[in-house]
């Protein structure tokens, strides 16, 4: 009894040293995760704003087209951007150098010219008339209205010069700047201009990229499961099946977009850059985890279940598809959604196959060409404007709001469904 | 979950069988560098003319080639951008796949900066201390004329020419599978290189041996691969204040407040500098188009007018405000003639 006596308090304080130590490595971690989200939150949010710039257009019948015009040919031809240029001459008539007036243009997107052409294609009776309206600013005055333009570097360090910071302030003093919620980064495709880039593109593509997927993997892997599981006999080749199948799970993502490069393209001719050939590249780099997943949750389902059905005289297939793939679906689905989670971050093989594109088109079906959300990302990290790391960060919010939500279904239905014997 | 499936699996079907149908949008591949200024003609292509917008892929050079010259059906890329000359064996594999006509397009030039941080002093460097600082294999500094080749011994900038700082050669750039580096050995290194009497002497005899001394990188952690991202060397180079980058000019451009290009040849990589050529790292970009393609994809036509317009490709045009260093007048002109004539490649 003494010896345990003697004893106790060093074991109660491994006791309490184990337990800190898995509590350090969960805060660890939680430490990193939020590290990751602070950062990209604190890069980001100032995406989710875009700054406008109130222009007094005056919809010039010489520059666009005669009043009572109609014809859309002849309306989609006006000369929009001189038209832009025309009402920034006029909000500011003592610009009338060539290389200032340059300057001045800068202050607004391009993308100005194009929401006027589309007001005046929706309704051509505004030719002649003058109307207020809020065009995006350029870049590089929206990076300095949000504060990402150091002012006290020397003018030729900045790209927003001394005489355009002028300008600028002569608007804002007028009201005529203002920062609004960018809708444009939701509705838009790609863009070489950040101000008028979006990541809807990229959005739809990997909405169809992982229908196909879907598609083609759940069915295949439930169907490989249940086979393995429920059907097949126990012997070498269908160890070597399931040898093979754990070793797929752990191939690297990049060797599918060489194989679905040699097949779906080079072999069976499919175009580059669609989410049909994306989505079956990545239905087979899913293939393994669902398998996986499906014969786990086949496994756990008790045997009773299935001697019972047997027992009243079910056939085997009734036995499986009435009891147990229903008993078994919550986990299989918690599977297949991990898996469409961990397809939809990902890159690499779709590299092979022409995925990292620019693509300005939203992709109307499977066969059009089209980004992803992570190629997407890529694609901005990569750009030189400096308005495009907001952006990155934007997007990186938007696809771990995916992210999050998926393995949140998972976790609902496997709560849901859940079943305990 | 059944209506889903089955709503997948027509959208499928109707997918495969709209393949069958012809491409009605241009597809273009090729270089990392020549991509920013191709994706702004292409997005400026798409909403002002009545076709869709051409796709682009950033393949690289070689690889766009690869691709480019796989066959001529329209399941092969119409236009690949290149940021060096297409070489000889490119061509002829064109010509084993049946793709006998390319036109070649001239678009503009790119500089390659060597730059740093500005809290640090700018460089002024030769292209010789380019060479000595990163090579794999120099002149023994012993004996320099010997002819006799050491590992790179050099550890500071100081040690290289004694007019440099006394700051220890730590240079991030893009990896060998990039355009930009291979530009960048080719100009800078085999630029410096050259000045050597010994070494340039063995281009004759050895071209080889010659290429292999001028182009190799030094790979004792001196000279960083980092990445084909030049975003991420600009934000590496605001943290280190030691350390140089290698990029394209529009980085440059971009983060003229963050980083300062270094003269080279004291010359330093400013527009104006490089468009008349005296800043000796800058290269030619290219793009190649099929000929047997213009008529059967829509738009490749009004693509290239698009490309060699004034307001694209010129002095004042949208491709400068994007880092591009426009050809002088003289030259656009005939390249422009070129492509309306739908002129054959000759090298």
């Amino acid at each position: 009894m003494s010896r345990v006596e003697k004893g106790l308090a060093r074991r109660y304080r491994q006791e309490r040293n184990f337990k800190r130590l898995g509590l350090g490595a969960i805060l660890l971690g939680l430490l990193f995760v939020s590290f990751l989200f602070i950062s990209i939150f604190a890069n980001g949010y100032t995406a989710f704003q875009q700054t406008f710039i109130k222009l007094d257009v005056f919809y010039d019948p010489e520059m666009i087209a005669p009043v009572g015009e109609t014809d859309p040919d002849v309306l989609s031809a006006g000369n929009y951007g001189g038209l832009v240029k025309a009402t920034m001459r006029e909000l500011f008539p003592s610009v009338t150098n060539r290389r200032d007036k340059k300057k001045l243009y800068g202050l607004i997107s391009t993308g100005a010219a194009f929401q006027i052409r589309e007001r005046v294609m929706q309704d051509p009776s505004v030719i002649g008339q003058r109307e207020s309206m809020w065009v995006p600013a350029d870049d590089d005055v929206d990076m300095l209205i949000k504060g990402h333009i150091d002012l006290n570097l020397p003018e030729s360090d900045r790209r927003i010069k001394d005489d355009q910071l002028s300008w600028i302030q002569g608007m804002q003093e007028d009201g005529r700047v203002e920062k609004r919620f960018n809708t444009t980064f939701f509705t838009a495709g790609d863009s070489r201009e950040p101000e008028l880039s979006g990541i809807k593109g990229a959005a739809v593509g990997s909405f169809f990229t992982l229908l196909i997927c879907l598609a083609i993997s759940f069915p295949v892997g439930v169907a490989a499961a249940v086979y393995l599981e429920e059907v097949a006999p126990k012997n070498r080749w269908t160890d070597l099946i399931e040898v093979n199948i754990n070793n797929l799970a752990a191939v690297p993502s990049i060797v599918f977009g060489l194989l679905g490069l040699a097949v779906f393209i080079n072999f069976f001719g499919l175009p580059r850059s669609v989410p049909l050939v994306g989505g079956l590249v990545l239905a087979l780099m899913t293939l393994p985890t669902i398998i996986i997943a499906s014969r786990a949750a086949l496994k756990s389902v008790p045997p009773s279940i299935r001697e019972a059905a047997l027992g009243v005289g079910a056939s085997p297939m009734q036995t499986i598809t009435h009891h147990v793939l229903p008993l078994a679906l919550p986990g299989m689905l918690t599977g297949t959604i991990i898996g469409m989670a961990q397809a939809l971050g990902e890159t690499a093989p779709l590299l092979m196959i022409g995925m990292v594109a620019f693509i300005v088109d939203i992709p109307g079906g499977a066969m059009d060409p089209s980004a992803v959300l992570p190629v997407q990302i890529y694609l901005w990290a990569d750009s030189p404007e400096r308005a495009f790391v907001e952006r990155t960060s934007a997007a990186i919010m938007v696809l771990l709001a995916f992210l999050i939500s998926m393995n949140l279904l998972a976790v609902w239905l496997r709560k849901k469904f859940e079943r305990r014997w | 979950m059944k209506k889903l499936i089955s709503a997948a699996v027509a959208l499928s079907l109707t997918g495969f069988v709209g393949m069958a149908s012809a491409r009605d949008y241009i597809s273009v591949v090729g270089s990392s560098t020549v991509y920013p200024f191709a994706t702004v003609v292409a997005e400026q292509f798409g909403k002002t003319s009545k076709f869709k917008t051409p796709k682009i892929e950033s393949t690289g050079s070689g690889g766009g080639l690869k691709l480019f010259c796989a066959g001529a059906g329209v399941e092969h890329p119409d236009i690949t951008n290149a940021s060096r000359r297409i070489k000889k064996s490119e061509i002829e594999r064109c010509a084993g796949n049946g793709i006998n006509d390319i036109i070649e397009v001239k678009v503009g030039y790119d500089g390659i900066a060597l730059a740093n941080s500005k809290a640090a002093p700018q460089f002024s460097v030769t292209r010789k201390d380019i060479f000595l600082a990163l090579a794999k294999e120099v002149p023994d500094p012993k004996a320099p004329e010997d002819g006799k080749l050491v590992a790179n011994p050099y550890q500071t900038w100081k040690e290289v020419n004694a007019s440099l700082p006394d700051m220890a050669i730590e240079v991030l750039g893009p990896p060998p599978t990039s355009g930009t580096r291979d530009a960048f050995a080719e100009l800078a290194m085999e630029g410096g290189c050259k000045k050597i009497g010994w070494i340039k002497a063995m281009k004759k005899k050895n071209k080889k041996l010659y290429k292999s001394i001028c182009h190799t990188v030094r790979e004792d952690g001196k000279y960083i691969e980092a990445g084909e991202n030049d975003n991420l060397i600009v934000q590496k180079l605001e943290a280190n204040k030691g350390a140089l980058g290698v990029f394209g000019y529009s980085f440059l451009d971009q983060n003229s407040d963050k980083v300062q290009g270094s003269l080279v040849d004291g010359v330093a990589p400013t527009f104006e500098l490089i468009a008349d050529g005296s800043y000796p790292v800058s290269r030619p970009l290219y793009f190649y188009v099929k000929k047997a393609h213009v008529g059967k994809i829509p738009g490749i036509s009004e693509y290239l007018a698009e490309f060699t317009s004034d307001k694209a490709w010129g002095d004042e045009g949208y491709l400068a405000d994007k880092g591009l260093i426009p050809m002088p007048t003289e030259e656009r002109k005939a390249f422009k003639s070129d492509v309306e004539g739908l002129e054959n490649l000759k090298l």
